[in-house]
């Protein structure tokens, strides 16, 4: 006998991250899902982003590594409440381990909460987490050509912060050419240009977060 | 590496349903899977062969329709499949196109009994 199912086959994931949706927007928290390769400067666009908004917003974050905690001691360092979630092996972060993770985070105190993907261009773009916001970051020496060559991340993604554009100079990088192409195929989403060493960037992008944020909390 | 967890997912779904239909045993199960999810039927097949061991599931013949990437111009209108290096339009050249297939990632039917 033949029975149709035509269902997701993430939809068990799906519905966790709805729950966590549900509770983040009960908590007025905007969540955002950043995405990139190992080494594109996730977690210090995370310091420079709460160095730039620290008047405006409390931040939290999520930090997803298939293991140590170096990234949450970071931030915690810097000040930052953060929590380290270890996949063990996994190679992106599902919506079941970002609920557990909420469960031990001070919600009543985080505005935005930035959750930190395992590095990978592949699989976290398969995973729903409850976010409100998929952010990919593509760093200058990686290349232009990423969109191509991964896209589901570039074609999901609500914005897009090229970052490291301090060694453009030194590197294989075509920023107007890439500017056209991630435009063509994601009209939607925003794109910075951003360095995390120099801070050149950061000011524009913090100001999309914090409009981002008005619009979730607005809308509730 | 993402094969494992949409595997056990796909497993779980399957197991459900088949509960749902009162059977004992799958027999197939006819999944669609798009280019862009980058989950690799054959990687799946063997996850499965593995997680369902034990399972009414055991022994299920996995049908894989793939899907792959399909772009629609948005200049011209023209629905093609997308170079692996340039995506622009092979009609017009534009580069400003729509992602209309690729993204399929689901259970279309479970053959029981």
């Amino acid at each position: 006998m033949e029975v149709k199912v035509l269902k997701d086959i993430l939809s068990a994931n799906n519905q966790i991250a709805e729950q966590n949706r549900r509770l983040l927007a009960s908590k007025k928290i905007m969540a955002v899902n950043l995405m990139s390769s190992p080494g594109a400067g996730k977690t210090t666009l995370i310091l420079r982003t709460v160095e730039a908004l620290k008047e405006k917003a409390r931040i939290g974050v999520i930090e997803g590594d298939v293991s140590s905690s170096i990234d949450a001691g970071k931030l915690s360092q810097a000040g930052i409440t953060a929590i380290q979630i270890n996949t063990g092996g996994g190679c992106h972060l599902d919506a079941s381990m970002v609920n557990s993770a909420l469960a031990n985070l001070p919600l009543d105190e985080i505005d935005i909460l930035f959750i930190e993907n395992v590095g990978n261009l592949i699989c976290p773009g398969g995973f729903d987490l409850g976010e409100h916001l998929k952010v990919v970051i593509l760093s200058t020496p990686e290349g232009d050509d990423k969109p191509h060559k991964y896209p589901l991340l570039f074609t999901t993604a609500d914005a897009l912060v090229v970052n490291k554009t301090d060694l453009l100079a030194h590197v294989n990088f075509d920023l107007d050419g890439f500017r056209r192409t991630f435009k063509g195929i994601n009209q939607k989403a925003a794109l910075f240009t951003v360095s995390g060493v120099t801070g050149e960037g950061i000011r524009e992008w913090g100001a999309w977060v914090m409009e981002k944020l008005g619009e979730v909390r607005s809308a509730k | 590496m993402h094969e494992m967890a949409v595997t056990m997912s796909m497993l779980d779904l399957v197991l459900k349903e088949a509960a749902k239909a009162g059977a004992r045993r799958v027999v197939a199960v006819n999944v669609v899977l798009g280019e862009m999810t980058g989950v690799v039927d054959r990687c799946v097949q063997t996850n499965f062969e593995l997680m369902s061991r034990d399972t009414p599931a055991e022994g299920a013949v996995l049908s894989f329709r793939n899907v792959p990437k399909q772009a629609r111009c948005r200049k011209c209108e023209h629905v093609f499949q997308p170079a692996d290096i340039c995506w622009a339009c092979p009609k017009c050249q534009s580069v400003e196109l729509e992602i209309i297939a690729g993204n399929e990632l689901y259970v279309e039917s479970i053959e029981v009994e």
